[in-house]
């Protein structure tokens, strides 16, 4: 059996029950391997690969920087292949409050999240990818979905139905483990972009959420809900 | 020195069984430098127990009694142990292992006597601790594992020895000594330490330093924490021995050694907006000669050499070493398989080793558009990248070493392979570290991997490789042909046997 790093999660152990041969799809055996020119175009099966590993990267409560970034720069060279035009649709560059945020921060699991985030975005032009509706992600600026809907589930939905990692869809889950000293009122700035993966990244993962008015006030009511519970009362607050 | 006890007690558990003299046909030619491709032998094979009782200090030698349950078989082996560095110090007598489960175990090379010239070679256990414990982070609630990534040895300076280990976020400074004497005849404390009723001492005399049995302690000397946010992959220390380097996968700060609270940051390419990351920091290392200069490697197979003496922060490097890409070998794995996974400096300071995925590279310092010698290590898994992508194991780091005189150069491979590439005659050979082809002082042969068409008898084929035994860390002797290969959690010592 072969061991691969990390967690062992039950669809890469039945991958792994396949014996290492040549990987026949990839490549036409008959040619010498080293000659060969790689396919123009990736395989879906490689792309939905590294979405995957993306994926359980992200959900790692630290994920390995090295391995998160070669993932993350293999998967935009396939979806270089893919897409007609190569050229990401740019990012908006996001104001001080993300900065603010990052600085709070020890890590850089939300403004990571937030790349992430917004590569998950540009994924879902793919066709196949996402099962979500496309008006979802394409109206305005990336990240910023239509009201109603909480904003961070526009790019889960890119996983959830497709790859059926998106464990708990229901809002409150994504919050109860926010350290929700970050929501101060200065910090928010509604251009601030962030994502989240999964509720069980752990406490401590702090979000920078791009909202408008509305989902603000209901985020801010489920979270005075949570903090009540959850928070002891610390100082400054 | 005087033989330590340690050593000794510890001996009978590690060694194989009764060494037999050398033996048997002559030893294959080997080429003229000596790097002795044909003609390595077994030395030991060393499993470190799993259940030793950790010594303290203040522990009796009669009560420090070991565990006589060692697991000693291979086959309950915990993952523990299964060693993650392997490093000579200076001179090549004592050999470090840290492992998975944050210990450091130290082996000491057995004294060269005239009555059994056959047992030169062999390295019995000399100091064993815990390094780092497992940590939690309560503001991120994370486990802060406690593998030890990586051990560094300060040259010795006195009687005393001095390593540095890191886990992910640490780096701990360790003095290794040895106690032979003690003080008796205290006025305030009796012989078991209690302490005396200050009434009935009537007179006073002065304690005497009295010989006792060898004891080796290890105590942390600094602790150099909360300095990296990210993981750190490499620490180095400088010519100038007053300085270390440690390096996560952004940053890379400079210490001083007596200073624990403070450190420079020397290296950030954190870029402003995370979102622009493409690159992490994968090695680092001090120019053994140049205490301003050093060297760090990417994950995008670029190595950039800094000189401190131009800025306080290195972001811009004085030289920046790259091969252009081979357009006939461009697949969607090659960043990941460019990703360099170690850096190391020759002896001499003037070439370094890279290793990526499937090849080493020496580079010369003064060339920096390509490198001048490439190594193939296992260029038969290049068909085989998708797959090593599904099961990660193409994001495996592997190191490498230089051998004392930069003449040979070493890394490992799967199925428990290891490769030497003599850089003279151009010579490679393959070698296994593994229990079943190895009997003491017996030689090892070279292994071959079969690529297509006809396997012969000896071969193995591609497809019957087993890529959960990986060879990640070795070790060369500083002066000697002696190399430590770390085999999850064995470690094996071969010798050339020329000499």
């Amino acid at each position: 059996m072969m061991l691969s790093k990390g967690l062992k999660r039950k669809r890469e152990e039945e991958r792994e029950k396949e014996a290492l041969a040549v990987d026949s799809w990839w490549l036409d055996p008959s040619l010498p391997a080293v000659a060969q020119a790689p396919p123009a175009v990736a395989s879906s099966s490689l792309l939905d690969l590294s979405v995957l590993k993306l994926h359980h990267s992200l959900r790692q409560s630290e994920p390995d920087l090295r391995h998160l970034v070669l993932v993350v720069n293999t998967l935009r060279r396939i979806q270089a292949s893919m897409a007609p035009e190569p050229t990401l649709p740019p990012v908006p560059s996001p104001p001080a409050a993300p900065c603010v945020a990052d600085n709070l921060l020890a890590s850089s699991d939300a403004a990571l999240s937030a790349s992430m985030a917004s590569l998950l975005e540009d994924l879902s032009h793919i066709e196949g990818l996402s099962q979500a509706p496309q008006p979802l992600v394409d109206e305005g600026p990336p990240g910023r979905p239509t009201g109603g809907s909480p904003p961070n589930l526009g790019a889960l939905d890119l996983l959830g139905p497709a790859t059926g990692c998106l464990l708990d869809d229901e809002l409150e889950g994504l919050f109860e483990d926010i350290d929700t000293s970050m929501y101060d009122s200065e910090l928010w700035a509604p251009a601030s972009e962030g994502l989240k993966p999964g509720p069980e990244d752990g406490p401590g993962k702090e979000e920078a959420l791009e909202l408008d008015e509305a989902e603000l006030d209901y985020l801010l009511d489920v979270l005075v809900g949570t903090q009540a519970l959850e928070r002891p009362p610390g100082p400054g607050r | 020195m005087a033989r330590n006890h340690a050593g000794q007690f510890y001996s009978g558990f590690n060694r194989l069984g009764p060494w037999c003299s050398p033996s048997g046909s002559p030893a294959p030619l080997s080429c003229e430098t000596g790097c002795g491709e044909g003609s390595w032998i077994l030395v030991c094979r060393l499993l470190v127990p799993t259940q030793v009782s950790l010594l303290s200090m203040e522990e009796d030698i009669d009560t420090r009694k070991i565990n006589n349950s060692f697991l000693r078989d291979h086959s309950y082996a915990t993952e523990a142990d299964i060693i993650s560095t392997v490093e000579f110090n200076h001179t090549g007598e004592l050999l470090a292992t840290g492992d998975k489960g944050g210990r450091v175990v130290i082996f000491q090379r057995e004294q060269e006597s005239k009555n059994q010239v056959h047992r030169r070679g062999e390295y019995n256990v000399y100091s064993t601790f815990q390094s780092h414990e497992p940590e939690f982070d309560y503001l991120k609630s994370l486990e802060i594992e406690e593998k030890i990534n990586k051990i560094r040895w300060l040259p010795q300076q006195n009687a005393a020895y001095f390593l540095l280990s890191t886990n992910d976020k640490t780096v701990k400074l360790w003095k290794v000594s040895e106690r032979d004497k003690r003080p008796e005849g205290y006025n305030l404390k009796d012989e078991e330490g209690r302490l005396r009723d200050p009434a009935t001492i009537t007179t006073l005399r002065v304690p005497v330093l009295r010989p006792m049995d060898l004891m080796v302690e290890a105590t942390p000397r600094r602790v150099f924490a909360n300095a990296h946010t990210y993981h750190i992959n490499s620490i180095s220390v400088n010519s100038d021995y007053e300085t270390y380097m440690s390096a996560d996968d952004l940053r890379i700060n400079l210490w001083n050694f007596e200073i624990t609270n403070q450190s420079f940051n020397i290296v950030d390419i954190k870029p402003a907006n995370m979102e622009e990351l493409t690159e992490v920091i994968t090695a680092a290392e001090f120019h053994p000669h140049h205490c301003n200069s050093f060297v760090y490697s990417s994950s995008k197979g670029t190595i950039r050499l800094c000189d401190m003496r131009a800025s306080a922060l290195c972001d811009r490097h004085s030289k920046f070493f790259e091969e252009p890409e081979d357009p006939s070998n461009r697949s969607f794995f090659s960043e990941i398989i460019s990703s360099i996974s170690d850096v190391k400096f020759s002896h001499s300071g003037r070439y370094i080793m890279t290793r990526d995925y499937l090849t080493v590279k020496v580079w010369d310092l003064n060339m920096e558009n390509r490198p001048i010698e490439t190594y193939q290590v296992h260029d038969y898994l290049r068909s085989k990248l998708c797959s090593l992508y599904e099961n990660d194991c193409i994001f495996d780091k592997f190191e490498c070493v230089w051998n004392g005189s930069d003449s040979v150069i070493m890394t490992g491979s799967y199925n428990n392979f290891f490769r030497m590439f003599d850089r003279n005659t151009k010579r490679d050979v393959t070698l296994e570290a593994s229990r079943e082809n190895s009997k003491p002082r017996a030689i090892l042969k070279p292994r071959k991997v079969c690529v297509g068409g006809k396997r012969r008898k000896d071969e193995i084929s591609v497809d019957s490789l087993d890529f959960s035994k990986k060879i990640l860390h070795t070790a060369w002797h500083p002066s000697e042909n002696i190399i430590a290969v770390a085999a999850t959690n064995n470690l094996y010592i071969f010798q050339d046997k020329v000499n």
